[in-house]
């Protein structure tokens, strides 16, 4: 038993050091990805930025992935497999790999970490994540616009402040601009089910839904648009080619400066632990081509609110607002502070439904 | 026309041998699979078998081999005594993920409690939860002669939404941000599964599943029950003679399946997996369908079984990230196991006779 204890201390030691065992000159970076690359959508362009990287550091940076890690175990053993094998910097690119990171992150001091959309850091773990729901503020309003039956169907994926930020701030937008604006929302419990997203869809439509807007990561939905004859907008990627006619704009996710940035900043070894959420001003949030579909006078107002958003005269929860049970939340021209927003859970006045719990 | 005859004295040397031509075949094959995908087979299949037990970081793999195996050995353990008298639990996944929410409930429910109490109770609980689950075919099956098969695997689907339920509702974790999933277990240590040496994998899970094997093989070798067993499979009416009665061994069978199915769910939700969530069950309760059978329903080929396939796993995560291959091949190269596993088992036990147009 002794004899066991002891080599098992040795092969736990050996573990904490594995980050340095490595003597490369090349940066390796590894990324985790919770979809298939292929999924068109949020791995798509996670790894999109992996490709980024890679150009743009050509030599000096070897890149590896993984796709389709099932969060928990698997993605503790993916990542401690990646930190073994000499990685020096790793991105974790979805909420459920938090826990994994940090248990991970402990064991390998000298290897840098990067999680997306978590809020759990630590010496060498950071986080980031977009603000997506400025996009969505841009998308609301041509939503509210291009309403003809005033119903917007919205293909949400979990209950988390995340997702009912992006509802409340689609929701603002297009009640501003159409008073009369109804949202319509369908939880679907996952990130990636193309079938799942394509039955949500359907049903959406059938409750007279003639503008579809998602916070899940398949084209489904666009290709559901596409058949129908309706509209939709591309999510975290462009989406155009699965609805040429149905899809009006969309919101893509760009990872590929901050991903650079931070490939180098291990490069030089200015790498400290941060917490960033950016927007659509340094470009981590775009907003994809306007269709024709969408007049040109809702295009021009669509490009102010987005500028105003990139300069900072705009945000996109501004007061007078209420909470959905008529509360009130902010005063005359105050805006959410962030603490707010990242905790966000409930609606604000005029969604209806309750949020699932 | 091709016609299959069995034979009438399939080579037992054969029959033992299966398993091991299956991956050979499936070495072979697969590998002509990466060569397509233009990678060196050779460096793709050590990847994947010999590194995760012998390479360089093999001391870390190794670990992680037993934390996939152990919840697929628990569970084709305890349907291989079903399989072996021809009762047929499809849906261990369900049982497994009722096993995790009834013992996990138990331990949520005594937060932050730190009696040694607590984590034996979780345990009762989850094998408890996943019995009942796995007794409501049983139950169907003699009162109303419902398809089991079905039932059980109709089952899952209601486990999983019934999941969903709970860790949006009453499991889930009050300082979580509204995320669906509960607390996780790590942060009180009396409900919590660790790693007992660190470094090495072994959780309690794991050394349950070691004793179980040896269990399941001497219940199966020298206990009146395993004899019954083997008994209502082979022969059904001789086992009715012998005063063995079906319906018993039917509540038996599935409700033993469902317990450790519920204990291994517990053991997963309470260790590697961390906390109950939506995404916590991988489908081990399916996979252990296959573990089942290639290890040829005995304890023991169970355990060779579930290790291998841990191996591939394991194997699979390597390849992916050191050769940049799509997750799908992976798939694929491990759904050949499987097909070649049955393809060779069909040529063993029958012969190939092409029939040939009659003459009039």
């Amino acid at each position: 038993m002794k004899l066991l204890n002891t080599l098992l201390a040795g092969a736990a030691l050996a573990i904490g050091l594995g980050g340095m065992a490595h003597a490369e000159d090349k940066t390796k970076v590894g990324f985790v990805y919770v979809g298939p690359v292929g999924d068109f959508g949020w791995s798509y362009e996670h790894d999109q930025g992996r490709q980024a990287v890679e150009k743009a550091f050509g030599d000096k940076v070897e890149t590896v992935f993984v796709e389709s890690v099932p969060e928990g175990a698997d993605s503790e053993r993916v990542m401690t497999q990646m930190a073994l094998d000499g990685a020096d910097l790793i991105f974790t690119t979805s909420f459920g790999y938090m826990d994994p990171t940090i248990n991970v992150a402990a064991k390998f001091p000298n290897v840098k970490f990067e999680h997306a959309t978590g809020y759990k850091r630590a010496e060498n773990v950071s986080t980031y994540s977009a603000r997506f729901y400025e996009g969505r503020t841009v998308i609301g309003h041509i939503a509210g616009h291009m309403t003809e039956t005033n119903t917007i169907g919205y293909i949400a994926s979990f209950p988390i402040p995340e997702v009912i930020r992006g509802i409340n701030s689609a929701y603002l937008a297009a009640k501003k601009v159409n008073p009369d604006v109804k949202m319509k929302i369908v939880w679907v419990y996952t990130w990636f089910d193309p079938g799942k997203e394509a039955d949500a869809a359907s049903a959406l439509i059938d409750q007279g839904a003639d503008i579809i807007m998602q916070h899940t990561d398949s084209p489904a939905a666009m290709t559901i648009a596409e058949e129908k004859g309706i509209y939709a907008f591309g999510q975290a990627s462009d989406m155009k080619q699965f609805g040429p006619n149905a899809r009006l704009s969309s919101i893509i996710d760009d990872w590929a400066p901050y991903y650079i940035a931070r490939t180098k900043a291990v490069m030089d070894g200015t790498w400290v632990s941060t917490d960033t959420w950016d927007g659509i001003k340094p470009g981590m949030v775009e907003i994809g081509e306007f269709s024709d579909k969408i007049p040109a006078d809702v295009q021009a107002s669509a490009t102010a609110i987005k500028e105003a958003l990139e300069a900072g005269t705009m945000h996109s929860f501004t007061g007078p607002l209420n909470k959905q049970d008529g509360t009130a939340w902010l005063a005359e021209g105050e805006t959410a502070d962030d603490g707010t927003l990242a905790g966000m859970n409930f609606y604000v006045e005029g969604v209806e439904g309750e949020i699932p719990n | 026309m091709i016609k299959l005859i069995p034979r009438n004295q399939p080579s037992k040397s054969m029959i033992a041998l299966t398993p091991l031509i299956a991956v050979l075949l499936t070495m072979l094959v697969g590998g002509a699979l990466f060569v397509a995908l233009g990678k060196d087979p050779f460096a793709a299949i050590r990847m994947i078998f010999w590194d995760p037990l012998f390479g360089e970081h093999a001391f870390y793999y190794r670990g992680q081999i037993l934390i996939k195996a152990a919840p697929l050995i628990i569970i084709a353990l305890g349907l291989s005594f079903g399989f072996r008298a021809g009762i047929w639990n499809i849906g261990a996944e369900g049982q497994f993920i009722m096993g995790a929410i009834c013992g996990g409930a138990v331990g949520l429910a005594a937060y932050p409690s730190d009696s040694w109490l607590l984590y034996p109770a979780m345990v009762l609980a989850g094998a408890l939860g996943g019995m009942l689950w796995g007794l409501i075919p049983a139950f169907l099956k003699i009162r109303f002669n419902a398809n089991e098969i079905l039932v059980s695997l109709m089952l899952v689907y209601v486990a999983v939404n019934f999941l969903s339920g709970m860790v949006t509702g009453p499991l889930r974790n009050p300082d979580g941000f509204n995320f669906p999933e509960s607390r996780a277990f790590q942060s009180f240590s009396a409900a919590h599964n660790p790693e007992i040496w660190a470094g090495t994998g072994i959780h309690i899970g794991v050394l349950v599943m070691l004793g179980l094997v040896v269990g399941c093989y001497v219940m199966l070798t020298r206990h009146i029950f395993g004899f019954n067993i083997r008994l209502a499979g082979q022969a059904p009416r001789a086992a009715r003679f012998a005063g063995i009665s079906p319906n018993r061994m039917i509540m038996i069978c599935l409700g033993l399946s469902g317990a450790l199915a519920g204990m291994a769910g517990l053991f997963e939700v309470t260790g590697p997996a961390g906390k109950l969530s939506t995404t916590f069950p991988l489908g081990y309760g399916f996979t252990a369908i296959i573990v089942a059978f290639l290890g040829r329903l005995h304890p023991v080929g169970i355990f060779l079984a579930g290790l291998l396939l841990a191996v591939t796993y394991v194997g699979g995560d390597i390849i992916q990230s050191q050769l940049s291959l799509p997750k799908a091949s992976i798939q694929v190269f491990q759904g050949m196991l499987l097909f070649f596993l049955l393809a060779v088992d069909v040529l063993v036990m029958y012969r190939i006779q092409l029939l040939q147009r009659r003459v009039r």
